[in-house]
């Protein structure tokens, strides 16, 4: 039982790297229906800018995660305006816009090969203090450390910070107006644009965070880091029902818990596979996601 | 009788490369990095014609051409190499057996709408690499060494005719038809009666038998196949060819195989580069000319005789 909450503890809080990571694809396919394949690597360039702070600037870690989300928000924008943004006003098909997003995504990881190079750094060590502490709970014992503890404590904020954004702001209610319906809203006076940028801007802030914390978990940092966290981040909000913010959440703690007991109980390579294999068990069990309710085609 | 004419000079244009090839090699005017060169051109070749049955005309993004290609290589290595099969079955059973992992992706991927098939299909690639490395039979990280070199320009030529013939014969049949119904209106197909999931299903696994074939063939001409050699970056150098060929071309993926295949064997040593480049031609492609360089056209023999034909006077003259 120990050993159970023990596991549980450690995937909680790789889960909410996942859950911070999810939220950008779920505000983004929620908002303008499209997988970006390039969310991974905006968390590699997050996690990259917090190490230049870091090592370069000699910034502390905390002015490091906030200048990490700025470039990566600028980033962001820059990605929708360039990329995305002549497809849709065009009206091209979903297949170019994917496609589109691939070559983005691309782009990226070559990019970062060419101008990193392809070795694995590493921050540099103490940046967050990492001291076990033994909690003793009901008679069962088990440790977290203070860096836990961090993680789980900015991700806190991060998500109150979003829900404010989101349900207490205008642009928040701009993001869900055009997330129900572009036109309508459109007709409304909202600037559709605007309101899709900052959403790109919003998800892609997460990802530095994310980024800079995976950095910190895993203690590598490499130009391909985003492609995995960011196709399993894809699965947690797929899990939770994509384009719901409070599924991304539940998805991305969910997965993480599943990969923990996968590689406290069975084997750390079985790991990825029984993610996808999660995956296709939901595509061909409850494609809408836990929290998504099956909603009828309209023509 | 549009249909019969022509079948000359057709029967020539299909037999010319391969004699012509032959001979060269034959004479020994093909330097070995030529050989290389033209036999992995012959591979991309089946390999972005296959994907542009799923891609182009069936209008489903799948990212794991590569993950095919391995399963396809793999079977059809282990079945030369470790159980002495002979080579023409271990290809097919390579294909066949692509054709499986390919039917159990698609079938819970293909039958929801959206773009799921694109995520798993990434996430197979990445699955089927994982497991090829942890695998001690097939040589783990290291890969399959030894294995006999078989393919040879005969080998890949039937089969690239083959492919060509199946993918066209498929598009012009009422099965393909549905496929590129499904492509520019799914609600719309599946209201004129098409059972959409069948036909995207259909398509997806002839088109990774197709992919396995090519691999199976790669496997056989290289000796040595590593898990690593099927990473994602193949499976993005196929959708390259595809977009810049055109979205539904077979012909421009035939063009722009071999153009990309030339463009790699020069920029060999500049990956990345060479890359970012891909990338930056995707991107610019998708936003200026969606549909690929070449579009919907083919290039046709008897399209192109008959306006020489007109050029120089009425027909039969």
């Amino acid at each position: 039982m120990a050993g159970f909450l023990q596991q549980l503890v450690n995937g909680l809080s790789l889960g909410s790297i996942y859950a911070l990571v999810a939220l950008g694809y779920t505000m983004v396919y929620g908002i303008i229906q499209l997988i970006n394949f390039a969310h991974g690597d905006v968390l590699m360039v997050g996690a990259y800018v917090g190490f230049a702070a870091v090592v370069f600037l000699k910034l502390s870690i905390w002015w490091a995660f906030l200048l990490a989300m700025g470039c990566t928000a600028l980033l962001g924008i820059l990605i929708e305006r360039v990329a995305y943004r002549p497809l849709r006003h065009r009206g091209a098909p979903r297949l170019a816009a994917l496609i589109t997003a691939i070559g983005v995504s691309l782009f990226l990881e070559n990019s970062g090969l060419l101008l990193f190079r392809p070795e694995i750094r590493s921050y540099p060590p103490g940046l967050i203090l990492n001291r076990p502490l033994s909690i003793s709970l009901g008679g069962i014992d088990f440790t977290v450390t203070t860096f836990q503890v961090t993680i789980l404590a900015v991700t806190g904020i991060l998500l109150l910070f979003l829900q404010y954004i989101v349900y207490w702001t205008k642009t928040g209610k701009a993001m869900r107006a055009v997330a129900d319906d572009a036109d309508a809203a459109r007709l409304m006076g909202i600037d559709v644009d605007k309101t899709i940028s900052f959403t790109f801007a919003l998800g892609s802030a997460f990802a530095a965070v994310a980024g800079v914390l995976l950095g910190l978990y895993y203690n590598a940092i490499d130009p391909l880091m985003g492609i995995m966290p960011g196709l399993k981040a894809f699965i947690a909000a797929v899990l939770g029902g994509i384009g719901l913010i409070p599924g991304a959440v539940l998805g991305g703690f969910s997965l993480g818990f599943l990969e923990a007991l996968v590689s406290g109980y069975w084997s750390s390579r079985m790991r990825d596979p029984i993610v996808f294999l999660l995956l296709i068990l939901i595509l061909l069990f409850k494609p809408s996601g836990l929290l998504g309710k099956n909603q009828v085609e309209k023509v | 009788m549009a249909k019969g004419k022509y079948i000359f000079w057709r029967l020539v244009a299909l037999l010319l490369p391969y004699v012509l090839i032959q001979g060269l090699l034959g004479a020994g005017l093909i330097s070995d990095f030529q050989q290389i060169t033209l036999m992995m051109m012959g591979i991309n070749i089946i390999l972005a014609v296959s994907l542009n049955l799923i891609v182009g005309f069936t209008g489903q993004l799948a990212l794991g051409h590569a993950g095919f290609m391995a399963v396809g290589a793999y079977t059809a290595a282990v079945l030369t190499l470790k159980i002495h099969q002979p080579f023409l079955l271990s290809l097919i059973l390579g294909g066949l057996a692509a054709s499986l992992a390919g039917l159990l992706v698609g079938l819970p991927t293909l039958r929801l709408k959206g773009d799921y098939l694109a995520i798993a299909t990434l996430g197979f690639g990445e699955i089927i690499r994982g497991i090829l490395n942890n695998v001690e039979y097939v040589g783990g990280a290291a890969g399959l060494l030894g294995i006999p070199r078989l393919t040879t320009w005969t080998w890949l030529y039937g089969f690239l005719v083959l492919t060509l013939l199946g993918v066209m014969n498929f598009v012009n049949s009422t099965h393909g038809r549905a496929c590129l119904a499904i492509r520019e209106d799914e609600i719309a197909a599946e209201t004129v009666g098409i059972n959409t999931t069948y036909y995207k299903v259909v398509a997806f696994s002839l088109g990774d038998f197709f992919a396995g074939l090519a691999g199976g063939l790669y496997a056989h001409y290289f000796y040595l196949i590593q898990p690593s050699s099927f990473s994602f970056f193949r499976s993005f150098d196929v959708l390259v060819m595809v977009v810049l060929g055109g979205l539904g071309s077979i012909t421009g993926s035939v063009l722009a195989a071999m153009g990309i295949t030339l463009l790699n064997a020069l920029l060999q040593d500049l990956a990345e580069f060479r890359m970012i480049i891909y990338s930056l031609l995707l991107i610019l492609v998708m936003i200026f000319r969606p549909q690929g360089l070449m579009g919907r056209r083919e290039w046709s023999l008897a399209r192109w005789l008959e306006k020489r034909g007109e050029a120089r006077g009425p027909a039969g003259s």
